[in-house]
């Protein structure tokens, strides 16, 4: 293509110490339609080079003042990253001479006497390099700006996010993290907080794609997960919700893997759902066991809200155990013949691992000897168990005033069948006793009964669960599979809550009611049973009475019935 | 070229291979390949593919679509052990018919 370019004029200096050859040279070169700067000698050469910037030079080799081997070192070396091509003008022949001129930064050489023709091709010759030159730096540059731009983009994008997304509990002290600082852009996403009963939901996600496009479905999830944590939701009403909006806005072929997990201290227990991501692993500290937290469902943003399968799955945890999940950059990690790095090699670091807390390091190490470098697209993040008073939820902010809390009143709902099946009722209700600013300081205790209490009247009463199956660990996994079986097939009863707020002196009273339709159970025998909290099972109950007042059963248990009580507020 | 079609002789039904990875750099040619075609019955043969990354997962989600989403006939064929590993954690198995 450069060939059939017509040659654009060009300035060229020769320099040539005999005066009859510069004229004689000139002439030709200009004849040839260029414009012509002479110069002497080596000195004028550069002289004339630094001031007038010629595009090429005709160099003598041997000048006095100067020979024509310096001249090209000093002009290169002016030109800098220009390409300023040099051909040397030479009478010499023997090959040790001429590679001298290529070494000293000539580009070419052409021997007298001068042969127009071929003066002129090489001329065009190099006038092409010269050019093919200018074009890669200009490019260069220009992706040198487009990247600067970027990173600008995602310096400020990163901020705003950080903003949303750490408005969270990643500094928690049973979290360990590792993720790029930019991670964000290679569509990975981690989000953990705290349930109003001091429960820890967990989110690590992972966006399909690169850049922006990875990112910008970050925020609205983030928004959901926090939004709808903080407000008592389960995982699965959160799930279904950020499902829901990622399929509403992103496109078809956008979605996002991710992996949810939901850590309740007091209950000692793990709910988790995976949608996509490698397997997580939950780690028995006592046993030494590692149980795989498999991919069950699509990932979210793929199925439509009415086929989308919310079911998660509850394992049982020890204090001290710990929930270790991670991003497909670790075993999609591939080596110099696309081997990848693959679950069985993780394993293996895993069995080989003596210090749980050096887990992560030693995972890095094993992908850095096995790509002979680091990638910076691996999330890792581990979740332990700690004793319930181990942690400390924040406390919530509340916006009003307090002057229109309301005092004396009482509601009472019916939940049947078709609701109970997939409504969670306790965040309205909580969200209408938190109206009661005298509730608020107590209200992680207050959403751990009234989930206890629900939970206890569905799961016991209406679905007619024998809570003794958790005793281990098969059992409790089989207790949740029949408790989304029944559940599913659920045709009629009912949980019924009262709620009553009084005024108290000063301060108040709240007393909460709560019915289920099921067959009850042997109150007294229950009660008989310590409060401890060491057991699978049956920790429920002893929760209620731990965290409450004058909690009692009536009616073959059927009918519980709890109080709070406050003071006046200061 | 990396990605071949062949359209059956009673053109009912329309077969994409795959050769080498399967990532974004396929996106257009991948596209191209069903784009402008009476879609019945597809089938997506990946013996020739080594590698697949979640991008062509949402190239397979948009395939899907433009084939009629849940009532498409969309058969995943031949993958590797490494591919079929990928299909089987993100559970597309359950949108794809996948041996």
């Amino acid at each position: 293509m450069t060939n059939v370019q017509p040659l654009e004029p060009l300035t060229i200096l020769i320099a040539e110490d005999s005066a009859a050859d510069r004229m004689l040279l000139s002439s030709i070169v200009r004849r040839q339609g260029h414009e012509v700067l002479t110069a002497a000698n080596g000195a004028e050469a550069v002289e004339a080079f630094r001031f007038q910037r010629p595009q090429l030079v005709l160099m003598d080799a041997m000048m006095p003042v100067m020979d024509g081997f310096e001249a090209a070192r000093q002009i290169k070396a002016l030109a800098g990253e220009t390409l300023v091509p040099i051909i040397f003008l030479t009478s010499l022949t023997e090959s040790e001479a001429l590679a001298r001129c290529l070494e000293a930064g000539g580009d070419d050489f052409l021997a007298k006497p001068y042969n127009q023709v071929i003066l002129a091709a090489k001329i065009k010759a190099m006038d092409r390099l010269r050019r093919l030159q200018a074009t890669v730096l200009e490019q260069r540059d220009q992706i040198a700006r487009h990247h600067d731009y970027l990173l600008n983009e995602q310096r400020v994008a990163k901020a705003v996010f950080d903003k949303v997304a750490h408005s969270g509990c990643l500094n928690a002290p049973n979290i360990r993290y590792l993720q790029s600082p930019y991670a964000l852009f290679n569509g990975d996403l981690l989000l953990a907080a705290f349930t109003p009963a001091g429960d820890m939901h967990v989110l690590l996600g992972d966006f399909t794609g690169h850049g922006l496009p990875a990112a910008v479905g970050a925020m609205p999830l983030a928004e959901v997960f926090y939004g709808m944590t903080a407000k008592g939701y389960g995982l699965s009403e959160t799930l279904r919700e950020m499902n829901a909006k990622l399929k509403r806005i992103l496109p078809v072929d956008m979605f996002c893997c991710a992996t949810l997990l939901c850590l309740s201290f007091q209950r000692r227990s793990v709910e988790v759902w995976n949608g996509g991501m490698p397997d997580g692993y939950l780690h028995s500290i006592a046993s030494g066991e590692r149980t795989p937290l498999t991919a069950r469902h699509l990932p979210l943003g793929v199925l439509s809200p009415q086929t989308f399968d919310d079911r998660t799955e509850v394992f049982p945890m020890a204090v001290g155990d710990r929930v270790f999940l991670l991003s497909d950059g670790v075993i999609d990690t591939c080596d110099a013949n696309e081997q990848l790095f693959g679950v069985e090699r993780l394993q293996r670091v895993f069995a080989a691992n003596r210090r749980p807390d050096q887990l992560f390091e030693e995972i890095e190490q094993a992908l850095r000897d096995f790509r002979g470098e680091a990638r910076d697209d691996v999330s890792m993040v581990e979740v332990s168990l700690l004793e319930a008073a181990q942690l400390s939820p924040p406390a919530l902010v509340y916006s009003d005033s307090g002057q229109s809390c309301p005092l004396d009143w009482s509601v009472s709902f019916e939940f049947r069948a078709a609701t109970l099946k997939r409504f969670n009722p306790l965040p309205y209700l909580l969200q209408l006793l938190l109206e009661v600013h005298g509730l608020r300081a107590q209200s992680g205790a207050l959403y751990s009964v009234l989930a206890e209490l629900y939970s206890n009247a569905l799961e016991h009463g209406v679905l007619g669960l024998d809570s003794s199956l958790k005793r281990d660990a098969s059992g409790f996994t089989r207790y949740y599979q029949q408790r989304n079986a029944r559940l599913d097939e659920l045709q009629d009863g009912y949980v019924r809550v009262h709620l009553q707020v009084a005024p108290k002196g000063e301060g108040g009273c709240l007393t909460i009611r709560v019915e289920d339709s099921g067959k009850g159970f042997d109150v007294d025998r229950v009660m008989a049973r310590p409060l401890d909290g060491a057991r699978l099972s049956g920790r429920g109950v002893s929760l209620i009475r731990q965290l409450s007042r004058n909690a009692n059963w009536s009616d073959d248990g059927r009918s519980a019935r709890v109080e709070f009580f406050w003071e006046a507020l200061a | 070229m990396s990605v071949v079609t062949e359209v059956s002789p009673d053109g009912q039904k329309l077969t994409i291979s795959i050769r080498g990875r399967f990532d974004f750099a396929k996106h257009q040619e991948f596209r191209e390949s069903y784009e402008h075609k009476q879609l019945s019955a597809v089938v997506v043969d990946l013996k020739d593919a080594t590698y697949l990354d979640s991008s062509a997962l949402g190239m397979l989600l948009l395939l899907r679509d433009h084939a009629g989403g849940d009532d498409s006939d969309i058969r995943v064929v031949n993958s590797s052990s490494d591919v079929k590993k990928i299909l089987a954690i993100s559970n597309f198995d359950k949108l794809f018919d996948i041996s």
